[in-house]
């Protein structure tokens, strides 16, 4: 499999997937009162 | 008015902008131009006089950018860095950049070095030199995307996060 770095879309689509997983967590971890 | 705050946020954002705006400078434009210039014979433009001085900025600012995010975030920086008390936001953002300014220092400017001759190499020392640099700094390109969310709005604007 290609390494989603080497091309750079793919790079902006990993940070954005990133971005994604990331919010959902914080937004977990805020409402969970942490 | 509290003066080392204001301070702090204006020296972060400054040196956060040429960090970033850097690292932007690497990814977006210079890989590209450096291939080209390498097939028209004038790649030493770029990697003589041009890359040494965008890597001195560019890794200094890294450092100058984490020191004033830590003034900035001052009695709250354990929160941040531990997530709790209502920091998760800017916890996540603060960890995203620590762990872009230990790339930039650990992998991309040693490596760097290599490439740009700057430390004695062999050829293929240089090529893995490359591809590790490379990685390390499109990973920063991907991990600066929610870093920047979570810097802007992570703090002041929670109501992103649904609160």
């Amino acid at each position: 499999m290609k390494n989603p770095l080497d091309s750079l879309w793919g790079t902006i689509i990993s940070g954005l997937v990133l971005t994604v997983i990331l919010y959902f967590v914080v937004k977990s971890l805020l409402g969970s009162g942490i | 008015m509290d003066y080392v705050p204001a301070f702090a946020r204006w020296l972060h954002f400054m040196a956060g902008v040429m960090w970033i705006g850097l690292l932007y400078y690497f990814n977006f434009v210079q890989v590209a131009a450096l291939k080209a210039a390498t097939a028209d014979g004038t790649a030493a433009g770029i990697t003589k006089h041009v890359a040494p001085r965008a890597l001195l900025f560019f890794r200094w600012a890294a450092v100058v950018t984490w020191l004033a995010g830590a003034a900035l975030l001052s009695d709250k920086f354990v929160d941040a860095f531990t997530l709790r008390h209502g920091m998760a936001g800017i916890g996540v953002g603060a960890w995203l950049g620590t762990i872009m300014l230990f790339n930039v220092w650990a992998l991309i400017w040693p490596n760097q070095q290599k490439i740009l001759g700057l430390k004695p190499a062999t050829d293929e020392e240089k090529n893995k030199a490359r591809r590790v640099a490379f990685l390390a700094s499109r990973a920063n390109v991907a991990l600066s995307m929610p870093m920047l969310l979570f810097m802007a709005g992570g703090w002041s604007h929670r109501a992103i996060f649904g609160l």
